[in-house]
């Protein structure tokens, strides 16, 4: 049964700080839960540091700083320096907005070791559009200054069907703005995405395109510019291997002290997720039910339990598998062994013919108003 | 790409070496990545640091573990540092 403690475990490598649920932006396909808005407290400085220097001392080295917009948090400095002394490698997720030379400077002086700055598309209107802000002109300054500064650059376009159609765009934006590295995050249908997915899905002709102007550009520009490609798992037919596998290396603190295998476990059921606030860091990776509730194998149902490949992709998402089939222990739809995989099909028809009706509902936007309504 | 044997060799300011206690290692940390190293691999890249040139790295690492013939693996571990740009020359 699930919570099985004879797995072994291993220590957590990656953790991502989720400072706030704050941001100006207002993005359809926001990983942050729907019902974010609920969740007003934050944990103040002194449970950060905790968390980090706790985190850091079980062998957690990479730290995402991220949100909401993490530039909200006004001791953001104070955090990035705390992670610096404890010897982590410290990244910054940020939309840009509110970014200025000052505080770029501010945070490589405090020891902050890259600056992950997304774009939404490779034009103005539509960049302003999709961030529900005007912010593009001053995302492109940020880019700059970022590589003013001596930060490695990491530029990152979430892909989806309203920005798709610039792939050749995005990729020229990328090489004129000098990024180190892109991410092509093809979006992940969970969170606002989810509510999105009708009109974010691209057709399976448009991820073809796309990714073949993608992989072209990546053998041109290799040795100047390394391109992380997030595929997008609607036209696989096997599902990605989720976080690594539940518990064992990533861990994901959100806003209020909620401690997460993934940033979307909260969105379960009845998974009760321990908060740092009741417990250390090393009790909730070890011994919290949340943590240890899809560790190893056990848990599978048929088709995963005799699967000869759990171990590549355990089972695939946890949090895909309950969205789209309703039963978090089953196989994630994605995969063609799923008795579910015909959801997958289905999404993609409607999808498409959302795209081709006349008069196609808008866009959620990713904002407390709608928070609130929707949830 | 290959190592000019004219140029100093040093490691790249866009990645950190770093020991990991929990793991007992050398790694390279980089935006989303990290690379665990074995010990020659470290040894290798911390003798990267901008004074020396492929000859120079090989001599003093073959006086440090008193021991000849390392020349192949060293280069030949070099220039993938090199492809992956974990080390710069000039
Ligand atoms: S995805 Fe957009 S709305 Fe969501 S946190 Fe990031 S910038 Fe803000
Ligand atoms: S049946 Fe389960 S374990 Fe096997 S490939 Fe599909 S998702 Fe992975």
């Amino acid at each position: 049964m699930a919570g099985s403690n004879k797995t072994k475990i291993t220590p957590p490598r990656w953790l991502l700080a989720e400072l706030t649920y704050a941001c100006p932006l207002q993005c359809p396909y926001c990983a942050n839960p729907i019902d974010y808005a609920k969740y007003q407290s934050e944990l103040d400085t002194e449970d950060w540091k905790r968390v980090l220097s706790q985190a850091r001392k079980m062998g957690a080295v990479q730290l995402g700083f991220s949100g909401g917009e993490p530039l909200t948090r006004k001791d953001l400095p104070e955090l990035v320096k705390h992670a610096r002394d404890l010897g982590y490698y410290s990244n910054l997720i940020t939309s840009g907005y509110g970014l200025t030379e000052e505080k770029i400077a501010q945070l490589k002086e405090a020891g902050l070791d890259h600056i992950q700055v997304s774009i939404q598309a490779s034009t103005q209107e539509l960049n302003d559009h999709l961030a529900g802000t005007e912010s593009f002109q001053h995302k492109k300054e940020v880019a700059h200054l970022v590589k003013k500064h001596g930060y490695p650059m990491v530029l990152c376009v979430v892909i989806h069907r309203e920005n798709i159609h610039q792939m050749p765009q995005i990729l020229e934006m990328a090489e004129e703005l000098g990024a180190d590295y892109l991410e092509l995050a093809n979006t992940q249908y969970y969170g606002w995405a989810h509510a999105n997915r009708d009109l974010l899905l691209p057709t399976k002709e448009q991820f073809e395109q796309a990714e073949q102007i993608a992989q072209a550009f990546k053998e041109k520009v290799a040795g100047k510019m390394k391109i992380y490609y997030v595929v997008p798992d609607f036209y696989e037919d096997r599902p990605k291997a989720c976080m690594n596998g539940w518990g064992t290396t990533f861990l994901t603190i959100a806003p209020d002290g909620v401690a997460l295998p993934c940033h979307s476990a909260r969105e379960l059921p009845d998974m009760d997720c321990p908060n740092v606030k009741d417990y250390s860091i090393e009790q909730i990776w070890n011994e919290s039910k949340t943590f240890n509730f899809f560790r190893g194998f056990e848990w599978m149902k048929e088709p995963c339990s005799s699967c000869d490949e759990k171990e590549k992709d355990f089972g695939g998402c946890r949090c895909q598998a309950y969205l789209l089939s309703g039963d978090m222990y089953a196989a994630d739809p994605v995969c063609s062994k799923s008795p579910n995989h015909h959801v997958i099909q289905d999404a993609i028809d409607s999808a498409k013919a959302s795209a081709l009706a006349d008069n196609e509902k808008p866009l959620i936007f990713r904002n407390s108003k709608n928070s609130r309504l929707l949830s | 790409m290959s190592i000019n044997p004219d140029q100093t060799i040093k490691f790249s300011p866009m990645h950190r070496l770093q020991w990991e206690e929990a793991q007992q290692k050398d790694v390279i940390l980089y935006p989303e990545g990290m690379v665990e190293l074995n010990q020659s691999s470290a040894e290798i890249l911390k003798m990267c640091d901008g004074t020396r040139k492929l000859d120079q790295i090989i001599d003093d690492l073959e006086q440090k573990f008193a021991t000849t013939g390392l020349a192949n693996d060293i280069t030949a571990f070099l220039e993938v540092a090199l492809k992956n740009g974990w080390i710069q020359q000039n």
